[in-house]
């Protein structure tokens, strides 16, 4: 795949952002600030940020639109010269999904459920005044079709959206978008809600159609694996501002902004090479801003000049831009895909260490229908077992039978320490339910959202111990440091916290029981990719200081290796691959799992 | 069997159940408990033992529940709902013109009701926070709190008494002139009724069309460029509707209670001021047929509500994937 | 479908929580803060403080005794003997409209209350018990909610009679069914979540789970509802007592003032105009704090990102 590095010139410019600023309506607080971007025909731009980044916003303002609670204050939108928010009503109508059009997020939610996806599709192309009769639109419409890989017959036109499945939806949506071969594309985090598989099939459709209608691109997304390999130039977006902008390799092999630098680090290394590195705090929300560069207080190059005024835009070279007060300094350093980080500690284990959970043979079921088949497998004392898969794999089920929150039958064996375990966890000895804790994967759903972090404490304490007022107290504070948290935080509300901080909180609460086994179940899923790092980091120092022994459940096979000693690949309710982490990874047997692992975008 | 008849002949079999349940609730309240109806009609002369026996064989009343149940229910089917106490007549021939004036009354309410909602409804979300959409939250809000008696008054006094003499404050229909003459009857009682139950669904709209306008749906309707006719007649009101149509079907089956008390404030002959006479009077195979029509509408309407929810939304309709 | 949804709080469209960072207070508590914030709800609990000081000092201030003849039956007010005019036997109206607000007011609440303690606890069963228990239980509520509550008063007033007890066990009962409903819907949703599992996976005994983590987190919808099944109450005791079949006379009651006066409308009307006047704006009252109570738990629930 060819990636042009040669900076082209601006007069190839289709789209000209120049000093967006989006505000909350009425408040007027900022959402993004000074914002802007170029893009050339056929050229795909990578806007990358995380939670209250911004990113989102700024996608549909190139459209001049914005939801209810939110307004654009000031800038401009070029379209070939045209500023697209100074239009009267009725040419930006013609513009909207005739120059520039949109791709969302969650095509299950933008197709409206109730209309045929045919007259969807159609409806475009009648509103733009496409070709001068139906025969005319009929034939642009299965061309359409035909260049997403959907059919085009009058049956699947007839379908309603809910009929479609997630990717199929994805498709239609994308085909609305080329239908009248606009200038500009924005897509909006497209393959978010996809699996890995279907989601590189519809970056290969985008990839496609973008270089043969030479349509400039804005491809919105938190991936930056997905986007290493889809976009020519990238632009990192923190707390509403454009922090650095670049092609695609001068942010990679030469970051010059902290907040770059470090966000590379915490990507997923799929060859297990690089630790992965967090980082600490979290992103401040609209409105919470602190004054001078909004990075400051988790940026280790901080100085005190970045929290009193924010860094104005420096040129590194031509079309590499930075706002940083001491970019030259941390462009210095050298490429943040190999120094920045430490090397890989996976704790050393023995193969003969014995087996603390052990599945043989087990079926399990979902009212009648089986949903796993013939599982078995096993954790050793002390290692961690990575389980793999795609939604609907299985992977979560295992994960509940074995810590007995799966209400439905089950048949087979489940053991813990060399005894059988009872299919529901409230028939288990109160020993074995405090040896084995079970972290869930939204840290927004898994807390009481009633109760003080104090109280969500206790409860593992009162259940498994005998213990004083004061005794109890301690260890709360004890535990809370252990996942690094204040005990401050004892007294606060779970919505007081983020994202980051409520899974912590999780963690913190099964280590409270002192358990030998924890499940982790995609504990990391809902959170930005830094903290995503950082949990893992938390979770391996945890299993060296305490000796656990830990199944981590994924979907991210490139996680894998960061934290877990073997690996079993699963779909379709059954494991189609078991082995030590690295012979998996690097020598994979079963055909699923070269799949798999081509399917998963690196960096 | 398409999951969709499936669907819809659970809900009609639940239906069915429970007016069964309910007959046997009517019919054990009435006859099970306490107050015996040979005492009641007895009155004083219940002294004569003689007299109150024969009566209790002569009505049935000695024989065991569930036979007296089953052949009340027996009759019931049949269309023999008893005879009045009141008037010795056969009920079904004194209620007959009464619940012909009801059904009139709730039909006009329910005509004036639904297309003063939907506008109000819609318009208010549209032209949401102005002027217009304030006032008539407040006057919804007003209205809704309202009990229907004292909407009833309260239009008695300003239009039937004191402000204007225009209307008749008590309606006596004439049964030998045809219903549609004496629409004047009507009048009244049907704008109760209608400023009764039309804040409800207004709300509901304004609240069903509000959340579609702020659906992904429609932000893309308008991203492609359609114009906002067309967003709002193909893609906004059309997914407001159905919610809306589910509660709307409620709120008009609430009317088979409202008619007790508006039909009393304004002496209009209906059902529910029949009700009312005729508990007084402890007249209770009357009451019998009166409340098991009620609860039998009620109950259809409710049904006809959840079958049109089932029907009008797609993903119900094609069957889940 | 289970798949992960990044940062599903990136919510960058909603205003700043209005909670500070170190002082917080528990979830009804910030509700009952911010329905104040609201001028509706300020006028609304203004009414309803109003109609029970009414209701309690009433008596105290009334010029005469509800049953004694003060004058001609409905004599015209003569002001400062009889500021309202008198009635159909001759009583002061000014009098009875002081007392006759007790009843309503005190049966109203009795009734909302037997009700939300009924529903309430049937809602809880049903949304965390096993299937069967669940609908069979719907079932049987199904047919209470088969009759308008109304209906359901008076088919069992026509057999035991017109009993002050019985009409606030009715409409109580009539109420439980529909507070039910939401109890239940609300317990589903809450069951549904995470931290009831994790309390499930400690062993946590089924009951406690439900007092202490399910609970919690319906109180705040159920608030709301009490709201609006007390407006529901008044209206159909003040009816009832309009029908005839609530207090009976000599007693002063604003629902049985309505029916003995409405004859006589015409040349006296302000003992059917104030009763009314004062049920229909009592009403007003709770339902605009219901409303209130309402709209500000949808605005706690979009800002902390619960529920």
């Amino acid at each position: 795949m060819m990636r042009d590095a040669t900076p082209r010139p601006e007069s190839d410019a289709v789209l000209k952002v120049e000093g967006l600023r989006i505000v909350l309506d009425p408040s007027g607080v900022d959402i993004d600030d000074d914002v802007s971007l170029v893009i050339r025909r056929g050229e795909v731009l990578g806007l990358v940020g995380e939670s209250a980044s911004g990113k989102t916003t700024v996608g549909t303002s190139l459209l001049d639109y914005q939801r209810r609670g939110a307004k654009i204050a000031e800038g401009r939108v070029e379209i070939d010269g045209q500023d697209i928010l100074a239009m009267d009503p009725k040419a930006l109508r013609g513009v909207r999904g005739g120059q520039i059009s949109y791709v969302p997020q969650d095509s299950s939610a933008a197709l409206n459920p109730a209309l045929r996806i045919g007259t969807q599709l159609m409806e475009i192309l009648e509103i733009h005044g496409f070709g001068s009769s139906q025969t005319d639109r009929e034939a642009r419409l299965a061309q359409m079709m035909a260049e997403v890989l959907l059919p085009s017959d009058k049956q699947f036109l007839r379908r309603y959206p809910h009929q479609l499945s997630g990717g199929q939806q994805q498709r239609v949506a994308i085909a609305m978008a080329f239908a009248n071969r606009p200038k500009v594309i924005v897509l909006d985090e497209p393959t978010t809600a996809l699996d890995v598989t279907t989601q590189a099939h519809v970056l290969d459709t985008v990839r496609e159609l973008t270089r043969s209608y030479g349509v400039a691109a804005l491809y919105i997304t938190h991936d930056l694996a997905v986007v290493s390999n889809l976009a020519d130039r990238i632009a990192v977006m923190y707390a509403g501002k454009v922090v650095e902008i670049g092609t695609r390799d001068e942010l990679f092999d030469d970051g010059h902004h902290p907040y770059t630098r470090k966000l590379l680090a915490s990507i997923p290394d799929i060859t297990g090479e690089r630790a992965l590195r967090g980082i600490p705090g979290w992103a401040p929300r609209p409105g919470q801003r602190p004054s001078g560069c909004s990075f400051t207080p988790r940026c280790s190059w901080a100085t005190e000049k970045c929290s009193q005024e924010y860094p104005p835009v420096e040129q590194v070279s031509p079309g590499h831009q930075v706002r940083c007060w001491r970019q030259r300094e941390v462009g210095a350093q050298s490429s943040v895909l190999e120094a920045d980080s430490g090397e890989r500690k996976i704790i050393e284990t023995a193969a003969e260490d014995k087996q603390i959970i052990s599945v043989r043979d087990v079926i399990a079921f979902y009212q009648h229908k089986e949903t796993l088949h013939d599982i078995t497998t096993s954790v050793a004392e002390g290692h961690c077992l990575s389980l793999v898969g795609e939604s609907g794999s299985g992977k979560t089920t295992l994960a509940r039978c074995i810590s007995g929150l799966h209400p439905h039958k089950i048949v087979g064996d489940i053991e813990f320490n060399g005894k059988a375990l009872a299919r529901d966890a409230r028939d288990r000895s109160r020993a074995t339910r405090q040896a084995i804790q079970y972290i869930f994967q939204s840290p927004y759903s898994s807390l009481n959202p009633r109760k003080t972090i104090g109280q969500i404490l206790l409860q593992p304490l009162k259940v498994f111990f005998d213990l004083s007022r004061d005794e109890m107290e301690d260890r709360m504070v004890k535990v809370l440091e252990q996942v690094a948290l204040d005990s401050s935080l004892l007294s606060r509300y779970p919505d007081q916290l983020s994202g980051g901080e409520r899974q912590r909180v999780a963690i913190a609460r099964g280590l409270a029981a002192q358990p030998t086994v924890l499940i982790c179940d995609e504990i990391t899923s809902w959170l930005d990719v830094s903290v995503q790092a950082a949990i893992i980091e938390l979770l391996a120092q945890l299993q060296r200081d305490m000796r656990l022994s830990m199944l981590f459940v994924t979907h991210n096979l490139a996680l894998v290796r960061s934290i877990s000693q073997e690996v079993a690949v699963m779909n379709d309710g059954r494991i189609v691959e078991y082995g030590l982490v690295d012979a998996v990874l690097e020598d994979p047997q079963a055909d699923y799992t070269k799949k798999l692992l081509s399917d998963t975008p690196t960096v | 069997m398409p999951p969709l008849l499936k669907l819809i002949l659970i809900r009609i079999g639940l239906g069915v159940l429970t007016l069964f349940l309910v007959s046997v609730v009517v019919f054990a309240a009435t006859q099970a408990l306490p107050g015996d109806t040979a005492r009641a009609i007895l009155g004083r002369e219940a002294a004569d033992k003689a007299r109150y026996e024969a009566l209790r064989k002569q009505l049935g009343l000695d024989k065991p529940m569930t036979q007296q149940y089953l052949s009340w229910l027996g009759g019931v089917v049949k269309g023999d709902l008893g005879n009045s106490l009141a008037q010795d007549e056969p009920v079904t021939s004194l209620i007959g013109r009464r619940v012909a004036n009801t059904f009139t009354l709730v039909l006009i309410a329910a005509l004036l009701s639904i297309p003063i909602s939907l506008f109000l409804g819609s318009f208010t979300a549209l032209r949401r926070d102005t002027k217009f959409d304030v006032t008539v939250t407040i006057g919804s809000l007003s209205l809704a709190a309202l009990p229907e008696f004292v909407i009833g008054i309260i239009l008695l006094l300003v239009f039937g008494a004191q402000v204007f003499h225009v209307l008749p404050a008590v309606s006596t229909v004439d049964p030998d002139v045809p219903i549609l003459q004496q629409l004047n009857m009507f009048v009244l009682p049907a704008i109760t009724l209608t400023l009764a139950v039309a804040p409800y669904i207004t709300r509901i709209l304004r609240a069903s069309t509000i959340e579609v306008l702020e659906s992904e749906y429609v932000m893309m309707a308008r991203l492609k460029g359609l114009p906002e006719r067309l967003v709002l007649n193909r893609h906004a009101l059309p997914n407001a509707l159905a919610p809306a149509l589910q509660v709307t079907a409620l709120n008009l089956a609430w009317l088979a209670g409202g008619v007790v008390v508006v039909e009393s404030v304004f002496n209009f002959p209906g059902i529910g001021s029949l009700l009312v006479d005729s508990v007084k009077n402890r007249d209770m195979p009357m009451v019998q047929a009166i409340v098991l029509i009620i609860a039998a509408v009620y109950v259809i309407a409710n049904l006809t509500a959840d079958i049109l929810t089932i029907l009008v939304s797609p993903r119900l309709r094609t069957g889940l994937r | 479908m289970s798949t992960p949804e990044i940062m599903v709080n990136d919510s960058e469209l909603v205003e700043p929580p209005v909670v500070h960072a170190d002082r917080r207070h528990s979830e009804w508590v910030m509700m009952l803060r911010e329905a104040w914030r609201m001028r509706r709800t300020k006028i609304g609990v203004g009414i309803c403080v109003f109609m029970v000081a009414l209701a309690v000092i009433g008596p105290w201030v009334a010029p005469y005794s509800p049953t004694q003849f003060v004058a001609p039956p409905f004599s015209p007010p003569d002001i400062p003997k009889m500021w309202l005019g008198s009635d159909y036997i001759g009583h002061d109206v000014l009098t009875r409209v002081l007392y006759g607000g007790r009843t309503v007011i005190l049966l109203a609440l009795a009734a909302t209350v037997i009700g939300l303690v009924l529903g309430v606890t049937l809602g809880l069963i049903t949304g965390y018990a096993r299937r069967w228990i669940d609908e069979s239980i719907m079932r049987l509520l199904d047919v209470v909610l088969a009759f308008p509550q109304i209906v359901l008063a008076l088919l069992f007033v026509s057999i035991l009679g017109p009993r002050l007890w019985l009409i606030v066990l009715i409409v109580g009962i009539g109420h439980a069914p529909r507070i039910a409903r939401v109890a239940r819907a609300a317990t589903l949703e809450v069951s549904q979540r995470d931290f009831v599992r994790a309390a499930e996976a400690f062993g946590i005994a089924r009951y406690k789970i439900l007092f202490n983590e399910i609970m919690p987190s319906i109180t705040s919808p159920l608030l709301v509802e009490f709201g609006l099944r007390l407006t529901y109450s008044i209206g159909i005791i003040a009816a009832l007592s309009y029908l005839g079949f609530g207090m009976q006379p000599p007693a002063a009651d604003w629902g049985l003032m309505i029916n003995e006066n409405q004859i006589g409308v015409i040349i006296q009307p302000w003992p059917v105009v104030v009763p009314v006047l004062l049920i229909g704006i009592l009403t007003i009252g709770t339902n605009l704090v219901a409303d209130g109570l309402g709209r500000a738990l949808i605005g706690i629930e979009r800002d902390t990102g619960v529920g």
